[in-house]
């Protein structure tokens, strides 16, 4: 018995859902619009100089990023050192041994850090770390970044442990394995796809900051030596060439603005078809 | 407590298996390391905590709490106040939530009831790619594209339409908390979308096959059905947008122009903490000064994680309803 | 079990050699150091520390991240050296004591400079006049628009908009900042009660940038803007200037010759070299020009930075002034550099 739907309400159905549809393409379009305009100037702003120069002094052109490119790099190496490792040993502790209580205590204040404004932490890696060692270094900027990993290192950990069946568990129990044992050569093993993924999507989100660096890292124009002098990094040099005067420092930006997000997308990318074709996917 | 009960059964063990035995085993070390690991992430939160106190107690002692309601700020008479920059924070988050709420929500509604999956699901992960893209780059686009789009094509017609408005008085020098709020709205679009939507989706799928069958139309379905019992859930994400936005500092320093008066004016430009801390940190020399721009972190610290709070109980909310 | 662990180990084993691979490929043999400060004269140092590179072995990372940046941070020891246009307070160099276990702060001149107005008025394209109360009322806030009278009165000739005048200022805290309020504070008794001279101050009106490089932006982008910036940032990037009226009322504009003039014109001189040369008396001299000053400690505790800096600071009073007049920097008088060669043996 099919009831009859008033012209009015089959009107706004079709005009909500044409809105709604618009809402998406608005939001859509403006994503192909920044990563096209990006591509485009950015791709065309790169050279071989760009891969492999130091900055040239001011009105000066020909500069590249070299330095900026492998200071990224050791910085994002120095934080996945720090808050990796802290962050998914904390969150074995939360999928395999704490009781309710406490884990939910934990949970609460982990994303207490995970909302602190990264200038925030610049700050404190600036207090704990730059002045103490009378040097801006790369440490400072990757124990900066490295606190801001930890939160969602705790948080992928412990859910991706989780998901693993509670029957490769028992069954490794069974076998007379102890649970450190279990949860080490079994259920991590298991779960690697999603640790794997989680963990890129947590260095993709850092590679981009740049608020936590100004006053840790500062910056280099040369390259910098080991992990305790100041470094030049991506992020950094793309904010203070693009709020110069000059041309070919902005073009510089884009070019780097291409690098910094390409990897980024790639990185995201990847992650999320790690995601889809392990074994996670497959036991949803 | 599992943990304590874990303990008492690791004790009551101790006579049953070789101390040598267990090490070797490790789930001693391994408990205590993790745990550990554990300690020290509370430890730092302490930390962070105490250090930004610490710092901006020589601020706190001498103002007191009247440095949130004072607008001067003028290193060179050390005199401090921190109203323009929580008055600039709150009204380019605002703004940019104004923009970006309706805009998401409505593009998740599409995405989770109105388009085919198959749609649903490429369109979803091209957003998610946006919530990716650093904000260094979203400032670098504000800067050369979007502020001078702004001036030229958006501005001219909101005058002469609405140009009566206080909030829309005065010259428009393209720097401003409008820009800034219209940056911070895309930054923080994707992210309500990606987290409404997840919402919509684990709405059961009996709530909407009755209301479809009762003879509602697809949209009364999500309007009157769908939606409220996702609200909370939608309103946990928004909370969780807004607690990024107000600690948003790149794209923001690029775009509002570093100014920090009160205006009622959207167009002329402001001033965020964020934003302050950045440009001013580096060269802050005096107590007085660099404990100010602490004392503001340490605001700054406590809203989000006020917002971040009313976000989580509305997440929690919506967990306890689904199951 | 031997497998994972394994895995575990081969991971730790190639994380480490990837950081060992990038600590040692960067490990060079000169010494490094870092220094931080002003953008007054960051073209000049740009240059200097990458001509000196090849001379004395020493690689001198600069970071123009403005004058109160170098004082703060060669206070907190975190760079080695500041620089800074700004002239320091007693309360800074007795914060530099106390924070460095009673050593001192030497300030050291490096070169002359200019801070010029300059200007986007689109349809002018005449150098302007300006003078001293003029620039002051205009910072004020009390002339508005560029065909006001009192700007109209001092360019005759010249047809000006009626425009808004947007006053372009710095937002962090700037030595050219401080030369430019010193100068203002000297010419307008309302400026000098108002906002005075300091390296940040609160400014009545217009739109803050960060560093002269962001001051210079704002003026490219914003027609109608009118800021102060060192003059080779105008230079290089094709913004007009103005003139500006000195004690000798006549309109002088920025060049090598008239800021040498300024410094010829120095009667006092401190034993720091720390001394304003805003408004200087005498023909020819344009009012607007500083020092720009390197802050040494005087003590350092690595002796091979001691050397390194003092080799470069001989080499900059001397051969490194030849390359100075290119970048519109006027070299330092030669009583001041033979001051500052004597005050190079201070550092220890």
């Amino acid at each position: 018995m099919m009831m009859e739907i008033s012209t009015s309400r089959r009107f706004i159905n079709g005009f909500m859902l044409t809105l709604s549809g618009i809402c998406t393409v608005l939001v859509v379009s403006v994503l192909f619009f920044i990563l096209g305009y990006l591509l485009i100037h950015g791709a065309t702003s790169l050279n071989w100089d760009f891969f492999t120069k130091l900055p040239k002094p001011a009105g000066e052109t020909g500069g590249g990023m070299a330095n900026a490119i492998v200071g990224s790099g050791k910085v994002l190496l120095l934080a996945t050192v720090i808050g990796v490792p802290i962050g998914f040993l904390a969150g074995v502790f939360l999928a395999e041994y704490s009781g309710k209580t406490f884990a939910f205590a934990i949970r609460y204040v982990v994303d207490l850090l995970n909302g602190v404004p990264s200038i925030v932490i610049g700050i404190v890696a600036y207090a704990l770390v730059v002045r103490p060692m009378h040097h801006f270094s790369a440490l400072a900027g990757g124990t900066a970044l490295g606190i801001m990993m930890i939160p969602i290192a705790v948080r992928t950990t412990e859910e991706f442990l989780r998901s693993v069946p509670v029957n490769i568990r028992e069954g490794a129990m069974a076998l007379g394995a102890t649970k450190a044992t279990t949860i080490f050569t079994v259920v991590i093993p298991a779960a690697i796809s999603g640790l794997t993924s989680g963990m890129m999507l947590n260095l993709a989100r850092v590679a981009g900051e740049t608020a936590p660096l100004l006053f840790t890292a500062l910056g280099n124009q040369y390259w910098s030596k080991g992990y305790l002098a100041p470094i030049a990094t991506l992020p950094v040099m793309i904010y203070n060439y693009a709020i110069s005067p000059e041309e070919d420092l902005h073009k510089q930006a884009w070019a780097a603005g291409f690098v910094l997000l390409t990897l980024v997308l790639v990185i995201n990318v990847s992650a999320r078809l790690i995601i889809a074709r392990g074994p996670s996917a497959q036991r949803r | 407590m599992a943990a304590t009960s874990y303990i008492a059964e690791t004790l009551g063990r101790r006579t049953s298996r070789g101390f040598f035995a267990r090490l070797r085993g490790g789930d001693e070390i391994s408990y205590l390391i993790t745990l550990a690991c554990t300690v020290s992430i509370l430890l730092i939160v302490c930390l962070i905590v105490y250090e930004l106190w610490f710092n901006s107690q020589a601020t706190f002692k001498t103002f007191g709490f009247s440095f949130l309601k004072s607008s001067a700020w003028d290193p060179n008479a050390d005199k401090y106040g921190a109203l323009p920059f929580i008055y600039g924070t709150c009204v380019t988050a605002f703004l940019g939530m104004i923009i970006a709420v309706p805009l998401g929500v409505a593009a998740s509604i599409f995405l989770a009831e109105m388009a085919p999956p198959k749609l649903s699901n490429i369109l979803t992960f091209l957003i998610e790619l946006l919530a990716a893209v650093p904000s260094v780059i979203y400032g670098l686009l504000g800067i050369f594209i979007l502020v001078p789009a702004i001036k030229a094509y958006l501005v001219p017609p909101l005058k002469s339409v609405f140009g009566f408005l206080p909030i829309f008085e005065g010259t428009f020098y393209g720097l401003s908390l409008l820009s800034a709020g219209i940056v911070l709205s895309v930054m923080v679009v994707p992210f309500i979308i990606s987290v409404s939507r997840e919402v919509l989706l684990a709405v059961p799928v009996e709530q909407r096959e009755a209301a479809l069958a009762l003879g509602a139309t697809k949209w009364e379905t999500t309007w009157d059905i769908v939606l409220p019992y996702a609200s909370t859930g939608i309103f946990g994400s928004i909370f969780l947008a807004l607690a990024r936005a107000l600690g948003e500092t790149m794209a923001v320093t690029m775009v509002v122009g570093n100014t920090p008066k009160i205006s009622a004016s959207l167009l002329s430009p402001g001033y965020s903490i964020a934003a302050v801390i950045a440009n001013e940190f580096a060269e802050a020399n005096g107590d007085l000064y660099i404990s100010s721009l602490i004392f503001m972190a340490l605001v700054l610290f406590g809203l989000t994680i006020v917002i971040n709070a009313i976000a989580r109980i509305f997440i929690m909310t919506t967990q306890k309803r689904g199951s | 079990m031997k497998s994972h662990m394994l895995r575990y180990a081969a991971t730790a084993a190639a994380l480490t050699a990837v950081a060992a691979v990038l600590a040692i490929a960067a490990d060079k043999q000169p010494i490094q150091m870092t220094g931080a400060g002003a953008t007054f004269p960051a073209p000049i140092y740009q240059k200097w520390f990458n001509d000196y590179q090849s001379i004395g072995n020493v690689q001198i990372n600069y970071q123009p991240n403005g004058s109160g940046g170098g004082i703060k941070g060669v206070t907190e020891g975190t760079v080695d050296f500041g620089a800074s246009d700004a002239i320091l307070s007693k309360e800074q160099m007795e914060a530099f004591k106390s924070k460095n276990g009673g050593h001192g702060l030497l300030t050291f001149p490096t070169v002359l400079g200019a801070v010029v107005p300059s200007y986007n008025v689109p349809g002018v394209t005449a150098e302007l006049n300006f003078t001293g109360p003029v620039l002051a009322d205009i910072f004020l806030g009390k002339i508005k628009k560029w065909n006001d009278s009192a700007l109209a009165k001092i360019n005759p000739g010249v047809k000006l908009p009626d425009l808004d005048i947007l006053v372009a200022h710095r937002s962090d805290g700037s030595g050219t900042t401080f030369c430019f309020t010193d100068y203002l504070s000297k010419v307008s008794p309302e400026w000098e009660k108002g906002p005075g001279r300091n390296a940040a101050i609160s400014w009545p009106v217009g739109l803050g940038a960060k560093g002269n490089d962001g001051v210079t932006g704002l003026l490219k982008q914003q027609p109608g803007a009118l800021g102060y910036v060192e003059l080779i940032y105008a230079v290089k990037n094709h913004l007009p200037y103005g003139k500006v009226q000195n004690a000798a009322k006549e309109f002088i504009k920025a060049d090598l010759k008239s800021v040498s003039a300024a410094a010829a014109a120095m009667k006092e001189s401190a034993a720091d070299t720390q001394v304003s040369i805003t408004d200087a008396q005498g023909k020819g001299v344009y009012p607007i020009s500083t020092f720009t000053w390197l802050l040494v400690p005087d003590t350092f505790k690595d002796a091979d930075k001691a050397a390194a800096m003092k080799g470069f600071l001989k080499w900059a009073v001397t051969k490194g002034q030849d390359e100075v007049e290119p970048l519109d920097y006027a070299k330092l008088p030669k009583a001041v550099a033979d001051k500052v060669a004597k005050r190079i043996g201070l550092i220890k």
